[in-house]
């Protein structure tokens, strides 16, 4: 296989500090095509300052960042949809601050629209959707950018248990078909190994990367993989990790 | 808005007319100033039946309604305009801010004579009492419309490029337009209040109510004064009842309701 493996995300000892707090410290972490990355860790470590230095929210105290693409997907906790616009003008609106022309705009709205299955809700509003639905919409939206580098902050964190899984499905679909690279956080170790082609163990705070682990699964996975004895060997391995980088 | 029963308030406003009963035949009877507290029925007889009057009351009214419009057209372009500032920048914000609340805090009558030594004693003071009653409402409710953009919305569109004028179109006006209904609400009720006001003390030009309200008290018409002072209240629930119902109708299928 001769695919593109180019690194699109570049920390080298990165550190950040606000004020008298110290949010992160030497962190190295590389993101290249072809990867998603998860990373856990307990909250308050800086999991969210990282994706925020990624997209160029922050700028780093220390070390150096870089990113090798300008096209980078961010998706909030929150699906920060815009309560006044339907679930179509909502996807529409990046392709909108991009002054991508109305027509293309709109037919890159209607495929990632149907991309994330929400063909025929076009003209409902937020509040009329599943917190599930519009997570599905915020994701549309990132879709329309045709990003590189993908950007997840913890998003399916307030969901239950079943859309979460179905979205976890849905989105590693996605990943296969769009090729995207994926920086996702999350709390859930399950979800993390589930996902991810490889997983970063970060420390309490001040954040640091305190171990990483390589994903044996091969993509596209099958659903089935969560109930294996490797599959929850590797999460009992990360879960362990976690609770020394704890201490 | 939460629906109200009807037949609650009428129970109210039928104890409230027949108290008003008691009272008007108090002083017809006792103390025989019967055109101080006029009979209910003797304020309708002289609103509806008396042509001369009733033709007097809708020339007033009517300009009282523009009156109110006129300033509350003009407090809401200054108060959103002073409002949409503030927002661009904190320090904007705080020397602007306390301004707005010198502003409230006036006496309103304190400065009415000086109102009237510079403007002249027609229909621009009337105005500016106006704006100046109503303005504040304007101001404050569209600044905390504008602040209540969420952080995570706002660095979405930071992230994507949207400048200043951008993010303010499209995201922090919309967002605010819940609480400008709000504010348009209050500083409606509030127009037509400084209307009324303006009048007692800038008589020169078209009468408004307020003119009436004085000329008919003075002349002892109890039925004359009474019903002008009702029409003006009737006004400002009408005005208060209409910004209700256009802020629903503009923002009632998105926003959460309140
Ligand atoms: N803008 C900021 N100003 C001050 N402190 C901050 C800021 N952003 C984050 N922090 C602090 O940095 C630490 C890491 O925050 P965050 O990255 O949000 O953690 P996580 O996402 O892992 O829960 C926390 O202690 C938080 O209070
Ligand atoms: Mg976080």
């Amino acid at each position: 296989m001769t695919a593109d493996t180019s690194v699109l995300l570049d920390f080298r000892d990165v550190s950040m500090r606000f004020g008298d707090t110290e949010a992160l410290t030497g962190v190295d972490l590389t993101v290249s095509r072809g990867e998603f990355v998860s990373v856990v860790g307990p909250s308050g470590c800086g999991k969210s300052t990282l994706l925020r230095i990624a997209s160029g929210l922050e700028q780093v105290s220390g070390g150096t960042a870089s990113t090798a693409s300008q096209r980078i997907g961010y998706v909030f906790q929150d699906a920060t949809l815009l309560a006044w616009r339907s679930v179509r003008r909502n996807v529409e609106l990046l392709a909108e601050l991009h002054h991508v022309p109305r027509a293309e705009r709109a037919a890159r709205a209607a495929a990632a629209i149907d991309l994330v299955g929400l063909t025929g809700f076009e003209k409902h509003l937020p509040r009329q959707l599943s917190g599930g639905m519009r997570m599905r919409t915020s994701l549309a939206r990132s879709l329309t950018l045709d990003p590189e580098l993908f950007l997840f902050d913890e998003p399916f964190g307030a969901l239950d248990e079943i859309t979460r899984e179905r979205l976890n499905d849905e989105l590693l679909k996605l990943f296969v078909q769009q090729n995207f690279a994926g920086l996702f956080i999350t709390h859930s170790v399950a979800e993390a190994v589930y996902l991810s082609t490889r997983v970063l163990v970060m420390s309490g705070r001040p954040g640091t990367i305190v171990a990483g682990f390589d994903v044996p699964f091969d993509m596209p996975r099958d659903p089935d993989i969560r109930f294996t004895p490797e599959f929850a060997a590797l999460v009992g391995q990360i879960s362990h990790a976690l609770r020394e980088g704890h201490r | 808005m939460k629906r109200i029963p009807w037949w609650q308030p009428t129970i109210v406003f039928g104890l409230v007319v027949a108290l008003w009963y008691a009272i008007a035949a108090w002083y017809d009877k006792s103390k025989e100033l019967a055109f101080v507290v006029p009979y209910p029925h003797l304020v309708l007889q002289e609103a509806l039946t008396d042509g001369q009057f009733r033709q007097q009351l809708l020339e007033n009214l009517l300009q009282t309604v523009v009156i109110t419009a006129t300033g509350l057209l003009i407090a809401t372009v200054i108060g959103m305009s002073w409002a949409v500032l503030m927002s661009q920048a904190r320090w904007l914000e705080h020397s602007l801010y306390p301004y707005a609340v010198i502003l409230q805090t006036i006496p309103i009558l304190a400065i009415v004579p000086l109102i009237g030594t510079i403007f002249g004693y027609e229909f621009t003071s009337r105005v500016i009492v106006t704006v100046m009653i109503s303005l504040f409402p304007m101001v404050s409710n569209t600044l905390f419309g504008l602040a209540s953009v969420d952080r995570a919305q706002w660095e979405l569109f930071r992230l994507n490029g949207a400048g200043r004028f951008t993010t303010l179109l499209k995201l922090q006006l919309p967002a605010a337009l819940p609480a400008i209904f709000v504010g348009l609400r209050t500083a409606a009720g509030l127009a037509v209040i400084g209307a009324i006001v303006g009048d007692q003390f800038f008589q020169r030009g078209t009468p408004g109510l307020g003119v009436l309200i004085q000329v008919s008290n003075s002349r002892l018409n109890g039925p004359g004064t009474f019903a002008a002072i009702i029409t003006a209240s009737l006004l400002g629930v009408v005005v208060f009842l209409l910004f209700g119902l256009l802020g629903r109708l503009v923002t009632g299928k998105w926003a959460d309701q309140s």
